[in-house]
């Protein structure tokens, strides 16, 4: 179906997709934080989660952590390329990206494999309560967006609706931002 | 870019259309069948308040459970599944493309995806009715560990469906704010500037705003308490490291501003209607935008009035007694703006207009009845009393009912092409109106007596148990039957007239604003050819002016009508 | 609808210019006009891995105040590179980093209206004494079996 007239217009200068996409972020803000908040008061408030902490492994977790940079970094790139009307070399780049969200994801399922294994699950304590569930919340997030950016990136290859690009790297980098905050909070507050 | 004008089915007409204004119908529709439902749930449990242990006619028997069961869902249904469906959904979805002159929303898609989440939220609040174990019984607040453990609320299925349904819910309308907000910042016609946009339009927009705002941590504490409920993590169990007030501090962190993303769609449709038939401007148009935006800003910091005697800190007990006084303030000048408005105007008593009116004077007295619960002194005598119920009732169902009511019946000939017969909507609306006071004002007299919440016989209670007390729950009982009899009237008048109504012009109001210039019903593409705006939608009654409206589309005098874009 | 660059900030025709806009609407604001090269993102990039190899030296030293001006100090700065360069926040509207900037208040003003019922374990006249029996019990299991899932 072709667009409506309405989504061409831009009363306020800012293109109607990408405003949606500062939308969809900032409720996204307030859901991840309602969790961290959650989390946080929680863990001000219980010493004992710090001992609880010491069994992450944060050397996985710093690696997950510098693989979601080096996949914004891809992400910002296929922008620029994306702005150049380099539409391949845009699709290529949001390739990359998404094989850092596809890496993020498996390490992820190898550390809590371990992790069960060795006897930490959900209702282990209420650390890893939180644990699990907030780093779950925000790995769903990594899946959708590598497989929103799946459908982008086919488009881009054909120079179609590169402004997409751009889209689907803005909420890229959110989802690396939350893990920005999450990695010290769940690997580092021993 | 051009439209195939084939023939479309049925299917894809009504049912998978990413049309704007069908979406609004089937949200509208959904609504109306959800409240239904939601009134029939109350008659019932009233019936056994009214008449303990009497078998109820076309129910049964109303066990302890079930009694339960009934008003948390009466409540959860009436809020989620019938005030925001109708208020923000439906009249947001029909109304805010025609309103800023455009053709569609900006993401029709999307729009239509929101409708189908919503619906299977409702679907599978339906489908709890019917699961072992019997619906969700632990009031629309869900406080754990009755929400969490199994053991107390005794529906281990329910509890979870009734959380999948409004979490769902949550989501459809998340998704449907974007389309909302996106389509008034960017989508309106050349010329209307954010000072000429309808009142109603901002507050659907405000109230979208709050509500992606407040929702995020209840969703968030959604997620925990159904780990709590089907894992058995223990985010609310203080045993295990949690803490069950953390939840109500969740849910009242947005269950308060809903309230007000609830009020102020209403508030809308009342001023809008108020000034079409006092023919008059909206007294103080920028004052009502920036009081709307205070009140959204003060909403969020009013939320442990809920929780006075819940065991919080006495020292946040003083601050949110504090901002919640406070608030009263910019709610009741929206108030006094409409009084303002009727003050000198020409005034029509058609039956929008006595919806609006009926607004007024109703949510006035929930207003004003607020203020003993908002201070937590009295609060903690009238916490979970039916002064409480009371107070709630004469503002909720002003917002959902009667501001409902007032924009059916105002935007009726707009979405079906024909009139309303204004006998049978005065008839009703009286019907409504004088039951509804009877219900209410009663129940304000038990809750200062002494009657608790949620409690399905007195009887067990010897200070409660008294005659008189009982004589006032029955003649409400009995209210509330005549309040929902009289609703078959508002059904009959609806699809009559649907059906075989007085064919309504474009402008039978004579209204200003741009749905008014669209065909009655608009077409796909909503205008032959989109309007440009050369005014504000409030200029009635215009000094030197003969004709006592002036359409926001409408030339300047002199002025040729420059070529349009055409809309296809 | 491209992102191409006019750096004209058009407004909605206003009633003096009754041009009514054409189907060619008005365009974005030109921050598309990009003046940074890709090696400024590659850059970018190499400063956020040289604040995350400290962020996890920093914890190692074992020193609270280290630890908290290395963990968080620095996701905070690495946050804010992201979102300014990465995300473009440094050319977009300004009501836009208002309402980011405002989602994250109204998280400080839920943590600051929450946490001292739930983050704190008493107060004026209140304790919650479920909760502090489970930290002293913690932290007792804790000393006696300190490698132990508790």
């Amino acid at each position: 179906m072709s667009k409506p007239i309405a989504t061409t217009r831009s009363a306020t200068g800012i293109p109607t997709g990408r405003l949606a996409v500062w939308w969809v972020i900032a409720s996204e803000i307030v859901i991840f934080g309602g969790l961290l908040a959650s989390y946080i008061m929680h863990r001000l408030g219980h010493p004992e989660f710090g001992d609880y902490a010491a069994h992450t492994n944060t050397w996985i977790g710093a690696f997950n952590t510098l693989v979601l940079l080096s996949s914004s970094l891809s992400a910002v790139l296929a922008h620029q390329a994306a702005e150049r009307k380099d539409g391949e070399r845009a699709a290529k780049l949001l390739g990359l990206t998404m094989l850092g969200g596809l890496t993020f994801a498996c390490v992820k399922a190898a550390e809590w494999t371990m992790e069960i294994s060795s006897g930490f699950t959900l209702t282990t304590n209420a650390f890893w309560s939180f644990y699990y569930t907030a780093a779950g919340l925000h790995a769903l997030h990594v899946i959708g967006g590598v497989v929103i950016m799946g459908f982008v990136a086919r488009d881009a290859a054909q120079g179609k609706e590169l402004q997409r690009v751009e889209l689907i790297g803005n909420y890229w980098h959110f989802v690396d931002v939350v893990w920005i905050f999450l990695f010290p909070l769940l690997y580092i507050a021993k | 870019m051009s439209h195939a004008h084939h023939q479309e089915g049925w299917v894809k007409k009504y049912l998978w259309s990413t049309d704007h204004k069908i979406i609004g119908f089937q949200y509208l529709f959904t609504g109306m069948a959800m409240a239904l439902l939601g009134g029939f749930f109350a008659y019932a449990f009233r019936m056994q308040l009214g008449f303990p242990g009497k078998s109820v006619p076309g129910y049964g028997l109303v066990s302890p459970n079930e009694y339960n069961a009934l008003v948390t869902n009466h409540g959860t249904i009436m809020i989620f599944w019938f005030a925001m469906p109708v208020l923000i959904a439906a009249f947001g979805n029909f109304l805010i493309p025609l309103m800023i002159g455009c053709d569609d929303m900006v993401f029709p898609r999307l729009n239509r995806l929101s409708y189908q989440i919503f619906l299977l939220s409702a679907l599978i609040l339906i489908a709890s009715f019917f699961v072992p174990g019997g619906a969700f019984g632990g009031a629309w607040t869900a406080y754990p560990p009755l929400s969490a453990k199994h053991q107390y609320s005794l529906t281990p299925a329910g509890a979870t469906f009734w959380l999948l349904a409004v979490a769902l819910e949550f989501v459809a309308f998340l998704m449907g704010g974007i389309n909302f907000v996106t389509t008034v910042m960017n989508s309106r016609a050349p010329g209307m500037k954010w000072h000429q946009i309808p009142v109603v339009i901002w507050m659907i927009v405000v109230a979208s705003i709050v509500f992606m705002a407040s929702v995020g941590p209840l969703v968030a504490g959604a997620v925990m308490l159904l780990f709590d409920q089907q894992f058995g993590t223990g985010f609310y169990d203080p045993v295990r490291g949690g803490d069950p007030i953390l939840w109500q501090h969740l849910f009242w962190f947005f269950g308060h501003p809903e309230v007000y993303v609830v009020l102020l769609p209403a508030i809308g449709i009342v001023i809008d209607v108020i000034a079409v038939f006092a023919r008059k401007k909206v007294f103080a148009y920028k004052t009502v935008l920036y009081t709307a935006f205070a009140t959204g800003i003060l909403s969020f910091f009013v939320w442990a009035q809920h929780q006075f005697v819940a065991g919080i800190d006495p020292r946040m007990a003083n601050v949110f007694t504090a901002t919640t006084v406070l608030i009263s303030v910019p709610i009741a000048e929206m108030i006094f703006v409409t009084i303002a408005t009727l003050y000198g105007g020409s005034i029509r008593l058609t039956t929008p207009m006595l919806w609006a009116l009926a607004f007024v004077a109703e949510f006035l007295i929930g207003g004003v009845t607020g203020i003993y619960l908002g201070s937590s002194g009295s609060d903690i005598y009238f916490h979970d009393t039916y002064f409480v119920l009371a107070h709630f009732h004469y503002t909720f169902v002003p917002i959902a009912v009667i501001g409902s009511f007032a924009g059916v019946t105002y935007w009726f000939p707009k979405m079906f092409g024909k009139m309303l017969d204004e006998k049978l909507g005065k008839l009703h609306f009286w019907a409504t109106i004088i039951p509804f006071n009877f219900i209410f004002i009663p129940l304000f007299i038990t809750g200062a007596a002494g009657d608790h919440r949620r409690i399905h016989d007195y009887s067990r209670f010897p200070d409660l148990a008294r005659a008189d007390l009982q004589n006032l729950r029955a003649i409400a009982t009995v209210a509330t039957v005549c309040m929902l009899v009289a609703q078959v009237i508002f059904f009959f008048n609806f699809f009559k007239s649907m059906k075989s109504g007085k064919r309504a012009g474009n402008n039978p109001w004579n209204a200003n604003t741009l749905e008014w210039s669209a065909a009655s019903p608009p077409p796909h593409g909503n205008f032959e050819v989109l309007p440009t705006v050369y005014r504000g939608p409030y200029e009635y009654s215009a000094p030197g002016r003969e004709s006592d409206f002036w359409p926001q589309d409408e030339p300047p005098d002199g002025e040729v009508e420059p070529a349009q874009e055409a809309a296809e | 609808m491209s992102s191409s660059d006019e750096t004209q900030h058009e407004e909605h025709a206003s009633r003096a210019h009754s041009e009514p806009a054409p189907a060619k609407q008005t365009q974005p604001a030109g921050h598309h006009a990009e003046h940074h090269g890709d090696m400024f993102y590659v850059q970018i990039w190499a400063l956020l891995v040289v604040l995350l190899v400290v962020s996890v030296v920093g914890p190692m030293l074992g020193h609270p105040v280290i630890t908290l001006v290395t963990a968080f100090g620095i996701a905070l700065v690495k946050a804010y590179l992201v979102t300014k360069h990465f995300m473009h926040l440094a050319v977009e509207r300004r009501y836009v980093v208002y309402l980011l900037v405002t989602m994250v208040a109204i998280m400080v003003l839920f943590f600051a209206g929450t946490a001292p019922d739930v983050m704190k374990h008493k107060g004026f006249n209140w304790k919650n004494e479920a909760a502090e029996q489970e930290v002293k019990r913690a932290l007792d299991a804790i000393k006696h079996n300190p490698h132990q899932a508790h």
